[in-house]
């Protein structure tokens, strides 16, 4: 088998934040020792709780932030460490499109001369090439030349997005991490795009981290499926399985509160009790205090991600009901 | 019963010339939740921004917003800041626009307490910490301290949505407000803004692209297209028989969690704001298309009871949903706006 495209080994990333009258640095682990793979021309789609560390997950596998602990691989090589010419050399190689447009723009600059702000960057084409190219990438994502001139805040919130997609592929990247990319359009627009990074992906074996709560839209483009609960995947398989059939009492809770147009609502499961807090880490299984199923062990012991099936994982003690010794929380 | 608590007559707003709104009525009574859908682009965060007077200068609006008995366009600018906040709140699209990078949670929802509320000291922390746990942030009195880069996409946006709660508004605009949360949490929020609404007599206008979230929270639900409303009904009766063909389109385009299969788009592109073309903004994209179309901008007319659609052939047009049709061409000359 080819080496996969990217690859985390095992990474963490805690944050530290100054609270307290004394401001004693507090550590928010965002992510929890996390291991994935993608390959060209298939799609990760990540799901899971606001805060569990999707966001950073996904800077992390583009090398725009460094994990504490663990590797990050991307074309087999280790990622070259942050702020050297290896590390802007293969930024080109990879790119993201992010959550919040506005802040990924900047309010000064028109919008066309921001998508072709990378081609300057990694100083590619001659001045009439990017032009082209510009053009090029604003008609792919359905903009116009009009659309180009103006400046962030005269675009709704949809084209913003578009053009934040279109400044992500100028470059011709091999990755993509795609960190919420459509919920700010329209369903048709959503499916324009999502079209797009279909047809992309086979034209060109781009791979792609998918990030969206949007799990119809996952289950659309994503071959496989890693459903994140406070920095640590709980369940991963192919897109079919885990969406189809969830394991995870925490995935069978996502799928069920997925909001339907027309009559029929599916039964839900509701969750009760506090979200999750990265800073205080409940002990045992992370899930246990907002779980419909807990018992007694998952209060006390972690759960191991491990396998339940052909290339099926999930991290929970009423399914795998192996004891993991020794995995008690921090 | 008693009159709208907010009706907005009339509005148009145009940039540089260029109309984003083009004649928009809607009127909302206390406690009824409004759904506004539709293409990006077409109007639905400028109507309301021009509503609550948060455009730029340049923008050129017209029409009449009244809430009660006073025009928000007319009023002076000191009572609107009153109003906007306390009264009228709204949750913005983009949370990085909303919140002060340079400030604290504390100092910005402290600012809204004291300014709504008349709050002070202690007892702005106090209801602030209640109120981020109302909205379900972890360590709500820890976060107090944080910065907005310090939290998460779907944090910031819980944020935003105790600050609208801050002042006990009557009407709440929510633009996407739950777009970055994953649906565990987006149906508690959605929930909690349902309790408020059923315990205060809040009036939401819910704006999404979430079709699914607008079916499950609002009564009625307007689709927009180009600067107007084409369709508004009935949230049951518009996402189980649409009749407006774009407001079919777009629930045909709908992907769902069954196999994969090719997304239905709706061919085309919106219509350029300069140059509009003739009679129906929708007709270049639409499969119904008909020479009727072309005789004029159709008005938005009631069908049924509840139901009033914005399309020439709305009568005869018998729409079965998710079937690839290309577009009708038919002569046109180029009209400019
Ligand atoms: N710069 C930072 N300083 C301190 N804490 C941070 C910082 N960035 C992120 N965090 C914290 O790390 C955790 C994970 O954040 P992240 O943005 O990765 O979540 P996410 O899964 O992308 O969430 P969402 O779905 O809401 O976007 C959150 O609790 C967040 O508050
Ligand atoms: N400050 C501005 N200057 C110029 N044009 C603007 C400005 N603000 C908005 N527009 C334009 O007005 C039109 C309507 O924008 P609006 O933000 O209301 O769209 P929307 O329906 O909310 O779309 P979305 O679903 O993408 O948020 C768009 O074509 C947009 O480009
Ligand atoms: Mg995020
Ligand atoms: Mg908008």
């Amino acid at each position: 088998m080819t080496a996969p495209l990217l690859s985390l080994d095992n990474v963490t990333r805690t944050y530290m934040s100054r609270k307290g009258l004394f401001g004693t640095p507090v550590g928010v682990q965002a992510v929890a020792g996390v291991s994935l793979e993608v390959r060209a021309g298939e799609t990760l789609g990540i799901v899971g709780e606001s805060g569990s560390g999707k966001s950073t997950m996904g800077r992390m596998a583009l090398g725009l932030e460094a994990p504490d602990t663990g590797r990050v691989a991307l074309g087999g090589a280790l990622m070259p460490a942050l702020g050297t010419a290896d590390w802007r050399a293969l930024r080109k190689r990879a790119q993201m499109v992010f959550q919040d447009p506005l802040g990924a723009l900047d309010r000064r600059v028109p919008v066309a001369r921001q998508i072709a702000e990378p081609l300057e960057i990694h100083g590619i084409g001659s001045p009439t090439e990017r032009e082209d190219r510009v053009r090029q990438a604003l008609e792919l994502t359905g903009l116009s030349e009009d659309h180009g001139r103006r400046f962030p805040h005269e675009l709704s919130g949809g084209q913003r997005q578009r053009v934040v997609i279109a400044r992500a592929l100028i470059t011709d990247p091999e990755l993509l991490v795609c960190d919420e990319p459509v919920s700010a359009l329209d369903v048709s627009i959503q499916a324009q795009v999502v079209n797009l990074l279909i047809d992309l992906q086979a034209e060109r074996g781009l791979g792609m981290i998918f990030i969206s709560h949007d799990l119809r839209v996952v289950r659309q483009i994503s071959q496989r499926v890693a459903v994140m609960y406070l920095g640590h995947i709980v369940e991963e398989g192919t897109a079919e399985e885990v969406l189809r059939d969830p394991q995870h009492p925490y995935t069978q809770a996502l799928v069920s509160a997925a909001p339907t147009p027309g009559a029929q609502r599916r039964q839900r499961v509701i969750l009760t009790g506090e979200p999750p807090n990265p800073a205080a880490r409940p002990t045992g299984c992370a899930f246990h205090p907002r779980c419909p199923v807990a018992q007694d062990r998952c209060r006390w012991e972690t759960p191991a991600l491990s396998q339940i099936g052909p290339g099926r994982s999930a991290a929970c003690h009423l399914i795998t009901d192996t004891p993991s010794a020794g995995m008690a929380a921090e | 019963m008693a009159g709208p608590l907010i009706k907005i007559e009339g509005l148009r707003v145009a940039f540089d010339g260029a109309p984003a709104v083009r004649g928009v009525d809607f009127a909302i009574h206390r406690g009824e939740a409004l759904g506004i859908v539709g293409e990006s682009g077409s109007g639905k965060s400028v109507t309301w921004l021009a509503a609550l007077r948060l455009l730029p200068e340049k923008a050129v609006v017209e029409g009449r917003v009244s809430l009660d008995d006073e025009n928000l366009l007319e009023v002076p600018v000191e009572r609107m800041e009153h109003l906007r906040g306390g009264r009228v709140a709204m949750i913005f699209q983009d949370p990085a626009s909303a919140l002060n990078p340079v400030l604290t949670i504390r100092r910005q929802l402290g600012e809204a307490l004291a300014l709504h509320r008349g709050l002070s000291g202690r007892s702005i922390d106090a209801e602030a910490k209640r109120l981020l746990d109302l909205v379900g942030i972890p360590d709500a009195a820890g976060r107090l301290k944080s910065y907005p880069h310090e939290m998460s996409g779907g944090q910031n946006q819980r944020v935003m949505i105790a600050m609208a709660l801050a002042g006990n508004p009557d009407l709440l605009i929510a633009d996407e407000p739950t777009t970055a949360l994953d649906v565990t949490i987006q149906a508690q929020i959605l929930d909690l803004l349902q309790l408020v609404r059923r315990e205060t007599n809040m009036a939401l206008v819910l704006i999404s692209h979430d079709l699914g979230v607008v079916a499950e929270n609002c009564d009625r639900v307007a689709v927009m297209y180009a600067g107007r409303v084409i369709e508004e009904a009935p949230a049951r009766d518009l996402f189980d028989a649409p009749r407006h063909p774009y407001a079919c389109g777009l629930i045909d385009a709908l992907p769902t969690l069954d196999a994969p299969r090719r997304l239905v788009a709706i061919p085309g592109v919106v219509p350029d704001p300069r140059r509009m073309p003739q009679g129906c903004a929708f007709s270049p994209r639409c499969a119904h298309a008909a020479p009727a179309c072309l005789g004029g901008v159709p008005e938005l007319r009631r069908l049924e009871p509840g139901r009033r659609i914005a399309c020439a052939r709305a009568g005869e047009l018998d729409l079965q949903p998710a079937a690839v049709v290309p577009p009708v061409e038919i002569a046109r000359p180029e009209v400019t706006a």
